[in-house]
């Protein structure tokens, strides 16, 4: 067996990466670095208890609730706008704007406000997912849509096509990718958003087993929550973005 | 204008958003079942003229009569040939050849089966499942030809559909082309701005000047159709056009 063939699996590396990044934390976490700095066998073996005990189990079934509603949401009135945006001038003229400046604006100073307005229920909860995702949602459609290419509408008119053969046969298709591309990243920012709310609105979930863990003093656990939220998003998104390119091989996608 | 014309533009002219004039009193006829080219140096209108036609762009003066009727926009007796062959990328050979039809409500057994004898005769039988981005320039053309043969035209509107296409498969395509709509007896109206291409192809070649694009000369080089390829590039009626096209165009030339 040739030395190289191992080295040359991208894998190999991957892995290597993470055991580097893992020993790391050990070693800054026995040095210590701080009383509050958990090394990663204790972290990992705190993470292996709150699975057993079933609070991990309960905490993901409290967060996922407000994040999927809000992807939902996003997803049928976010691409809705977007494709209208995309579809209609008076549309576009109507609701650009807001979403330019929703895209610009720091979301974490809207958070106090939602509560003020909402409370501190599912509802508010909810509501920080679709401000933080619904405009990336919205702007990829809208671009998906606007930027079909203009010889391939020129043929369906060559060819007879109607408005609604148009949309359906053309624009759509052409723009399914980018509208893909647009969920995956308001997914990114909904798991920004719904962590968050629950550290800023009211502590429940993920960011209650944070919040409570930390003020124990129980570093481990608080760590392994934090570290767990990161891996199921880190996880998801990349699952996401294989079946993005399972669905739209770069051969055959428009946008 | 002559009677049995089957295309006739009449006074067309063309004024674009910021003031540049395309086209100015544009008139001609086509004759039916010939083949004829608009050639011009860039900027003379000749694809703008080409999509008056069409009915894609409607004309500022002037207007178009197709087989006795006023053109207000695109109909079933024309059939267009695009420069960057316009083919849906996500869809593969036999549905973006079945896509005329498609969007005319034919049902997909009737259109797929008409769609393969014309992909058959382009010559790309055994690609009918491959997806335009695995082809190359020549076979993507040939995929925008079959497509507007499957809605079955009268007249074919080719804007200049070899551009993209290297030198070699460029010969090759254009002999099978003038063997193919020949037999088919279809009207064809071509943009280019290739002399040899216009000499070589066409029973009538349009020369248009630039800005604006108006009709400086209407040449009939002539030639049997039934000489082989080779035999028509060494005729002397063929090289008499060449040279006569280029003595007029190249005035125009900066």
């Amino acid at each position: 067996m040739k030395p190289t063939s191992i080295t040359h699996h991208p894998v190999v590396w991957q892995l290597a990466s993470f055991v580097l990044f893992f020993g790391l934390w050990e070693v800054a976490g026995r040095w210590p670095v701080s009383a509050a700095f958990p090394p990663f066998s204790q972290t990992f073996l705190a993470l292996l208890e709150m699975l057993k005990d079933g609070s991990l189990a309960r905490a993901y079934w409290i967060t996922v609730q407000p994040l999927l509603i809000g992807i939902v949401l996003c997803g049928i009135a976010g691409v809705g706008f977007g494709v209208g945006m995309g579809l209609s001038r008076s549309v576009e003229w109507l609701s650009l704007p807001v979403f330019i400046i929703l895209q610009a604006a720091p979301m974490a100073a809207i958070i106090p406000l939602i509560t003020y307005f909402y409370g501190i229920g599912l509802t508010s909860k909810v509501l920080a997912v679709v401000f933080l995702a619904a405009p990336v949602i919205v702007m990829n459609s809208y671009k998906g849509i606007r930027n079909t290419h203009p010889s391939l509408l020129q043929m369906c008119r060559a060819f007879l096509g109607t408005r609604s053969q148009e949309v359906l046969k053309i624009i759509l298709p052409h723009a399914a990718a980018l509208i893909f591309a647009g969920l995956r990243l308001g997914l990114a920012m909904g798991f920004i958003g719904i962590v968050i709310a629950e550290l800023m609105i009211t502590p429940t979930g993920i960011g209650d087993l944070i919040t409570y863990h930390s003020s124990v003093a129980d570093y481990p656990k608080m760590f392994a929550s934090v570290a767990s939220i990161i891996a199921v998003a880190a996880i998801t998104l990349h699952a996401l973005e294989r079946v993005e390119r399972m669905l739209f091989p770069r051969e055959i996608r428009g946008a | 204008m002559a009677d049995d014309a089957i295309v006739e533009v009449r006074g067309v002219g063309k004024t674009y958003e910021g003031g540049v004039e395309a086209l100015a009193n544009v008139n001609l006829s086509f004759p039916p079942s010939q083949l004829s080219t608009l050639l011009g140096p860039s900027g003379c209108g000749k694809t703008t003229l080409l999509k008056i036609i069409a009915g894609l762009i409607p004309p500022g003066a002037g207007e178009v009569w197709v087989k006795g009727a006023r053109v207000h926009g695109p109909g079933p007796e024309r059939a267009f040939v695009f420069q960057d062959f316009a083919l849906l990328p996500w869809a593969n050979v036999l549905r973006n050849v079945a896509f005329g039809l498609e969007l005319r409500g034919v049902p997909p057994a009737e259109r797929n089966e008409i769609a393969r004898r014309h992909i058959a005769e382009v010559g790309l039988g055994g690609f009918e499942s491959s997806y335009p981005n695995q082809l190359s320039g020549g076979m993507k053309q040939r995929v925008g030809l079959a497509r507007a043969l499957t809605v079955d035209a009268d007249i074919i509107l080719m804007d200049e559909p070899f551009s993209s296409v290297d030198e070699q498969t460029r010969r090759k395509f254009q002999e099978e082309l003038l063997v193919l709509l020949r037999n088919k007896r279809k009207t064809v109206i071509f943009v280019t701005h290739s002399i040899e291409e216009a000499a070589y192809l066409s029973d009538q070649i349009v020369l248009l000047t630039p800005r604006p694009g108006t009709v400086s000369r209407i040449i009939r080089p002539g030639m049997e159709r039934s000489k082989s390829p080779d035999e028509i590039r060494r005729d002397q009626r063929y090289l008499d056009a060449v040279d006569e096209i280029w003595q007029i165009l190249k005035h125009h030339v900066a």
